[in-house]
Order: structure tokens, then sequence, then C-alpha cells
């Protein structure tokens, strides 16, 4: 007897294109008196050349090294002192500013946003500053721990055949240490033109009086030549592929897998099975996965299954893959798990899904999507994010009904796929030395 | 030019802040039910879910037993989800799945929660199941056994992890021979777990008697409390032991070094007593930790990343437990500038307790954290935790109205007296994991440094 999916409570959009070419989309709700800003630029860690790496990430860091009329720390303390929190993240295909605050913050966020758009604060200072600081962030998460960014720093380099899929997003540090404010200038008249950048704002406010807002502080930023957006896709792999990595500071062995998966924009309807795939596998007590490696044959003492090389099957535009990470025993081999996992493909492939099943699954995913959308700022990314990469604000609204429409041929069909193409698989070693 | 200058002066004035409408005050409907247990219900239909937790009070027995309670403690929250009288693992799974539950266990020092949210719909099935785990979960032996070798190797995992043996390291150091102290189980302990203790301790410990079921969402209260007294009708037993064990004093003098040969980065933690969120001082105590490191736009940031780039996120908290509240202190510093990281943080700390702070920062603080307790209660799942997180301490939520009355009330010598109190270099513990031959001289210059405990 499946429950009834309730759906999401609707949140009419409103979207304007200003005269420099910045997208923006309004998302008015008023049952908190809360609001988020979200600006997503179209430059990730793709978009780095070489001798560049991590140079998007250390540029985001430097976004918040002041502007015109925020000195640096200010833009901190603008947020902060009106009640509010602030971030930035740095992903494949974009790069990401975003706060949430108390309602009556509203303009003061639009202008410190606007602010930085139109000029941000490069000096070599700061920029040296943050490359130290970069540095730290990349020890604390990578080389002083076990398992640093497993396994999405190491696996595309094996998934993958180019520069743009394959280098390291954190950066090397000898890149890094080279960075300079010339460099920082290019970057930022390049990518960060108010054309290259959508603005999402939700939450508690007036439209009328939010796109004067808009107009007032993001109007004024000067256009610029929209750069042109490189392809990133890649042919599928033609041959199995297989590497090592030995972590010295591991204790117990890792595995990941890598497919690569249908064009998540281009080939959207292809792509969908994919992501009930993925859930059906990998989410929650009741997955397939979680059953076969974890309960039934103890292969695994942890186990994952996801799209997206951060965990996001929606961020990212081609190429993308859907991962499969493991830790397991000593006493278990790398090629056990991998044939379970494929023998577990071939049973979704074979045997199919029924309807309790699949039921199920819907269920798991209408409940993530429905708890993701209730903070606003959620809300708000999720917009951003899909007019940037899906080019319709409306995509994050419609998601959840293009992927209760999913039926089980169509998951069985991907299974199937999965089964029958080549995979990269990356085994992490723990041990001193390679 | 000068009308220019005005223009452009004007034009890129920061905008004002316009008072918000005050969040509506969550209107909890409270109810024991006849087993004794406390039940909370918010109404917040903003999305068609409801979250729930149902926190149960586990404190360990005495210092000799901490170890063992932690272990079983561990285990059994892992273990929890294999099966009840009525149904296996994977039924039991499937069944939360279906109206889409995600449940989980976790356990610490003072208690066991179990947290999911799920559809509106499916709330009632959530808690019939809820109500089957606390009263006949089976911990059946293969499984356990099986998931006792799993986390006997996550607990290795976890013993890798910088993060993870520095905190330990502090704990030990606070806490001494408290249960505080044990942070993560001792995988020898586990090794030696047996299902049956497991099943045992389930029927002594998991009781409806101060424990608190939490309900938030897209719910009609009086129903759920009527759902909930049918659901947990079978659920009884004595009210439980819930006393906890006073802490220790500690010794602050001195830096504990704890060497890890080949590290590129070291783990700094200090820690002190605080008070609890009863306190009259806490709304200072809380601005005080904010003012020094408990937010980006503090000294600490401004210190040790902004100015010096010796670290990626430092930063202070409070963490509030049903013995007592602590104050701590996290950086993750460059090796080659460890010393001079402590040095920094323990002269932010004399400042805090020497010298007013400015109205400014005060000011500032204080919008912050007013704005992020209204942000933090404006979901579902953040209302939800924060008032499971408040009946642990015994407190309703109108404690949350009061806090903001507090906090907007403290001043500039509130601030100081606290720092003083509570902030003091004198008064905390500071602990170092880091690769000893290169760090522990410069360590020297600043105190004694003595061996982990």
């Amino acid at each position: 007897m499946p429950v009834r999916v309730p759906s999401l409570p609707a949140h009419p959009l409103h979207r304007l294109t200003l005269d420099n070419g910045l997208r923006v989309v309004l998302a008015p709700d008023s049952t908190a008196p809360v609001i988020a800003v979200a600006v997503y630029y179209d430059v990730g860690m793709r978009s780095e050349p070489a001798g560049r790496t991590g140079f998007a990430h250390l540029f985001e860091h430097v976004m918040f090294q002041g502007s015109a009329h925020l000195p640096k720390l200010e833009h901190a303390r603008q947020v902060q002192g009106s009640g509010g929190v602030f971030n930035g993240s740095t992903h494949l295909d974009y790069t990401n500013y975003f706060e949430v605050l108390p309602a009556g913050a509203l303009e003061r966020a639009l202008f410190c946003e606007a602010d930085r758009m139109a000029a941000p604060l490069l000096t070599q200072e700061t920029i040296d500053n943050q490359i130290d600081v970069v540095k730290e962030e990349i020890r604390v998460n990578v080389l002083n721990r076990p398992y640093g960014a497993f396994p999405w720093l190491q696996l595309p380099e094996v998934l993958y055949d180019t520069f743009a899929n394959t280098h390291n997003g954190y950066g090397d540090f000898v890149d890094l240490e080279s960075a300079t404010a010339q460099d920082a200038a290019q970057f930022f008249d390049s990518y960060y033109a108010p054309s290259n950048a959508v603005l999402a704002v939700g939450g508690d406010f007036e439209v009328e009086q939010a796109t004067e807002w808009v107009q007032r502080y993001f109007g004024r930023v000067a256009a610029r030549a929209t750069p042109a957006r490189p392809q990133f896709g890649e042919p599928a792999l033609t041959e199995d592929r297989h590497a090592v990595v030995v972590d010295p500071l591991a204790s117990t062995p890792a595995l990941a897998i890598g497919w690569r998966v249908p064009d998540p924009v281009d080939d959207f309807t292809g792509f969908l099975p994919y992501v009930v795939l993925s859930e059906l596998m990998s989410d929650s007590d009741a997955s397939r996965l979680e059953q076969r490696l974890i309960h039934r044959d103890h292969l695994a003492i942890q186990q994952a299954m996801y799209l997206g090389l951060f965990g996001d099957p929606f961020d990212a535009r081609d190429a993308t893959a859907l991962m499969f990470q493991a830790h397991h025993g000593s006493h278990i081999s790398a090629a056990q798990l991998c044939d379970a996992v494929d023998d577990e493909l071939q049973s979704v492939a074979a045997g199919g899904v029924n309807d309790s099943e699949l039921a199920r699954v819907q269920a798991r995913i209408a409940a993530q999507l429905l708890r993701q959308a209730d903070p606003v700022l959620g809300r708000t990314q999720s917009f951003a994010a899909g007019e940037l990469i899906h080019g319709r604000a409306e995509f994050a609204t419609e998601l959840p009904g293009r992927l209760a429409d999913v039926d089980a041929e169509s998951v069985a069909a991907a299974a199937a796929e999965l089964h029958a193409a080549h995979t990269a698989v990356l085994e992490l070693k723990p041990g001193a030395g390679a | 030019m000068s009308v220019e200058v005005t223009d452009e002066t004007s034009a890129f004035a920061l905008p004002p802040l316009i008072e918000a409408r005050a969040a509506r005050a969550p209107r909890a409907v409270c109810a024991t039910l006849p087993n004794g247990l406390d039940t909370l219900v918010v109404r917040r239909p903003t999305v068609p879910m409801v979250e729930v937790r149902l926190r149960i009070t586990l404190p360990a027995a005495n210092r000799a037993t901490a170890a063992a309670t932690t272990a079983r403690g561990s285990l059994m929250s892992s273990s929890m989800l294999f099966g009840t009288a009525q149904r296996g693992q994977e039924q039991l799974a499937n069944d939360l799945a279906a109206v889409g539950a995600d449940l989980s266990v976790s356990a610490d020092a003072d208690r066991l929660l179990l947290s999911t949210a799920v559809l509106r719909t499916g709330l009632s099935t959530v808690l019939d199941l809820l109500a089957e785990i606390v009263t006949s979960a089976s911990y059946p032996s293969a499984e356990v056994s099986a998931e006792r070798d799993r986390l006997g190797q996550r607990i290795a995992m976890a013993l890798t992890q910088p993060g993870v043996v520095a905190g330990m390291a502090r704990s030990r150091r606070l806490f001494g021979d408290h249960p505080y102290a044990q942070t993560m189980p001792d995988p020898a302990v586990v090794a030696g777990l047996e299902a049956g203790t497991l099943r045992r301790t389930h029927r002594e410990r998991v009781r409806p008697y101060g424990a608190t079921l939490v309900v938030v969402g897209d719910v009609q209260p009086a129903t759920v409390v009527r759902q909930a007294t049918s659901a947990f009708a079978d659920w009884g037993g004595p009210a439980g032991r819930s006393r906890v064990l006073a802490l220790p004093d500690f010794d602050p003098v001195g830096i504990t070094l704890l060497d890890r040969p080949g590290a590129v980065q070291s783990n700094v933690r200090i820690g002190g007593a605080a008070v609890g969120r009863s306190d009259l001082d806490y709304a200072a105590l809380k601005l005080a930790n904010l003012i020094f490191g408990g937010y980006f736009s503090s000294r600490l940031t401004e210190n040790l990343r902004e100015r010096n780039g010796f670290t990626y996120s430092p930063h202070s908290g409070i963490d509030n437990a049903a013995a007592g509240s602590m104050f701590l202190v996290d950086a993750d510093v460059a090796s080659e500038v460890t010393a001079r990281a402590v040095h920094e943080t323990w002269y932010e700390l004399g400042r805090m307790a020497l010298a007013p702070v400015t109205q400014g920062e005060l000011d500032l603080a204080r919008r912050y954290a007013l704005g992020t307790l209204a942000l933090s209660t404006a979901t579902q799942a953040g209302l939800a935790s924060t008032l499971s997180s408040l009946a642990g301490q015994g407190l309703s939520p109108s404690w949350l109205a009061g806090h903001q009355k507090a906090v907007a009330g403290v001043t500039v010598s509130d601030v100081q007296e606290v720092s003083r109190r509570y902030l003091s270099v004198s008064s905390l513990a500071t602990v170092v994991v880091g690769d000893a031959a290169l760090v522990e001289d410069s360590l020297l210059s600043l105190a004694a440094v003595r061996a982990p405990e």
C-alpha cells in the first residue's frame, strides 16, 4: 500500500534580464520572515587553464576580500551584522555566493553582492593571504587526513582524459603559489561578467520592491563580453580502466567505481532513470547495495552510490558520472566488491523493479526533495542552479514530477546500460609509500 | 567634482536595515503521555513533511562503567534497526522507506536519539514503527556480531583522523575519568559485546520516563498527541536512572602535545568550563564567544586567518551537555606556525578577559545571534532539533523567547565579566596534535609541554 506522495507547495517565479545581461529569478514566499540571495557565476574548476589549477576556488576566496565600497572583512560584517549567514563554493561548472538573512536586510545583501560583481578588490596582499588560507584548507581536507577528498579528487584521472575533467580542482601548491593579482583581474574580466551570472532571490519580499533594488544595484554593473562556454563532454570509455592509490594515513582499503552516464542537460530524459537507479541501489537501509554489501554478504563497512562528483546529480553539465564508493576490510578484494555491485546492476536489469520497490524509492526521493526545499536557501539555490545549468529556474519545481514519472522499465534499462558499460575503478590501499 | 563625489557617496552608501516582522514564536503543544513520555508538537506546514526526534536519556551509571556504557550505546544505536518482534531488518527498512523516512539512531554520553523526516502522509506509520522499535528491538545475534566487526573498523578509521584524535585528547585532558572523556568507544570493549547484553540494556534503559518525543511539521498537534498516545501505549517501565555525574576539575597548566609524526598540520584544541543555557550568564557568554571566535566576523578569524593565513577555519563554541557546558576553541594550523598560532589565540583570549569589547563588536554579535536564532528555527528540521536539544537539558520551548530577551540586554561590561571568568587563558587547557619534531621546541617557549593523558 504505497502512501500518497504530497507535492511541493507552488512558488510563483518572476524573472527579468537586466540590460547588462544579468539573469534574475525572484521567488517570493512569505512563510517565514527570511530571505536568501544567491549569485551563480558560470565558471568552475573545469574552466581552469593548465598551470592555474585551483584558481577558480582561490578566486572564490578572493571575492570575500573586499570590493569597491566594502573594505576587507566588511562583506562578512555586513551580512552577519544583519543577522545572517553567508558562504560561497566552487563546483565543476559554476561558482556560487549566497547569504540568508532576516527579510529586512534584503536591500543591503543586494548592495553587497552587486558591489563585488562590479569591482572586487584584487590586491597581491589579499591574494597571498588567501593562498595561505587555501593551502591550510587543502591540508585539513586532503593532505593531513586519511581518505582525503577520496574519490572526487582522484577518480576523475581514471574516468576522464581531458585536462578540464582530470585536473586537481583544489590546485597544486606550485600553481597556487604563483597566482598573481593580474591573473585574478584577468579571470574576473573573463568570467565574472554580469551576463555570465544568475541572481536568485527567495523568501519574504515584495516583487516590485525587490525588482527596483535589483535594477538599482546590479543595473549599474557595466556590461562585458560573455565568455564562450567550452564543451567538456567526452566520448564513452572504450575499455575498463583501473588504478591504485596508496594512502599512508588510511587504516582500511577503499574502492571507487565510476561510470559515464548520459548528458544531464541535453539528454535530461535519458539521465533521470539513473537518478532513480542510484537511489534504488544505495539510498537507505532498504536499498539493494546496503542489503547485499552490508547486511547479506558482509563485503563492506559502508557504501554509497550517487550521481555527480559531489553527490548532487543536477549541479553539473556533461561529462558527469555515476559514482560508487565503499570502505572495506583488508580480507575483501576490490574485485569481490566490483563483482557484487555489477551483479546487483544485472539483477535490476534482468529482474526489473517491482511496484512496491519503485514506490518506496519514489517516496524517498520525494521526501528528500521536499526536505531540501524547506529552507529558503535550499529553494533559492535550486532556482539559481536550475536557471544556470538547465536554462530554467522552473526546473527545480518540475523536478519532483519528472522523477515521479520515471518508470520501472527505464530504471532497468539504465541498469542494463551500466552493466554493459566500461568502468573506471580506483582502489585505495592503506600503507606506507607507493 | 564635489557634486559628483557627493552623488557617488550617496549612491554607494550602504542601504539601511529594515526591521523585519518578528518570527512567529513556535506554539508548541506539550503533553505527558500516560507512560511518562513527554511529547512536544509544533504545527509548521511549510512543506508537506514532518520531522520526528525521540530522545532517550542514557547517562553512564558511574566512572567504572563509563567505557562499557559508551561501547554498548554505540553498538546499540547501530544495531537497533536490525529488527523487532514483528519484522526483520529488511522489512523494517522497507516499511520506513515506503513513507519516505530514513530513520537514524545515534548515541552520545547523555542519550540515544532516534531521528527522521517523513512524508506528512506517513507520520502515523513512523510513530507505530518507533514504538515497535523501543518496545521490541530484537538485536539478532548474527547481525549484531557482523555489525560489531564493522563498528570496530569504523572506530579504527576514525582513529586515523587527526581531528578525531585531537578532540579525544582534549576530552581526556578536561574530563579525566568522567564518562565524557569517552568520546569514542574503546575497540577492545566493543569486541567483547554480545547481542544478549544489548537486549538486556535495551530492556532496562530504553524507557519512556525522561524521554522526549518532538514532532514538527505539517500536522495537527492534537491528532499527533492522540496518535502518539496510542502508538506508545505499550512502552512502559519505571522511571530510570537519570542522575548525571558532576564534571571533575582539571589542571589547566601546560600544553598537552600528542605526537603525530609526518603531520603537515597541527590540530590546536583548547577547552574549559562554561555555563549552560539555564544560567543567567549564558547570553553574555554566547556573545563573548561570538566576538572571540564564534563566527567569521570574530577576532580569532581576523587574526589567525585573515591577517596571518595560519589556518582555514578557526572557531570557538559552547558545547552544552547534561553534566555541564564547555567553552571550546579549534584551529588546524600549518606545522611551522603552530606555536605562533597558539600564542595569537592566547593573546586574543587575554584581550577578551582584560579589556572591554567595543560597542560595535557587541552590536554586530548581538544581531548575528538574534538573526541566526530566527533562521535556525525557521525550518522544520532546525526547529525540531533545537526543541529536542533544549528538552535534553530540561528546557521548554519558551526558553527561546527568554534567551532572545537576554541577548538583547547584554552590555559591554557583562561580556567582559564572563570573559574574565570563562575565557581566561589560565583557566583553559591547551592540546596540540602535530609532528613533535617540528613543533615541540617552539611550544616550549610558551609553556611547559606535557604528555597526553
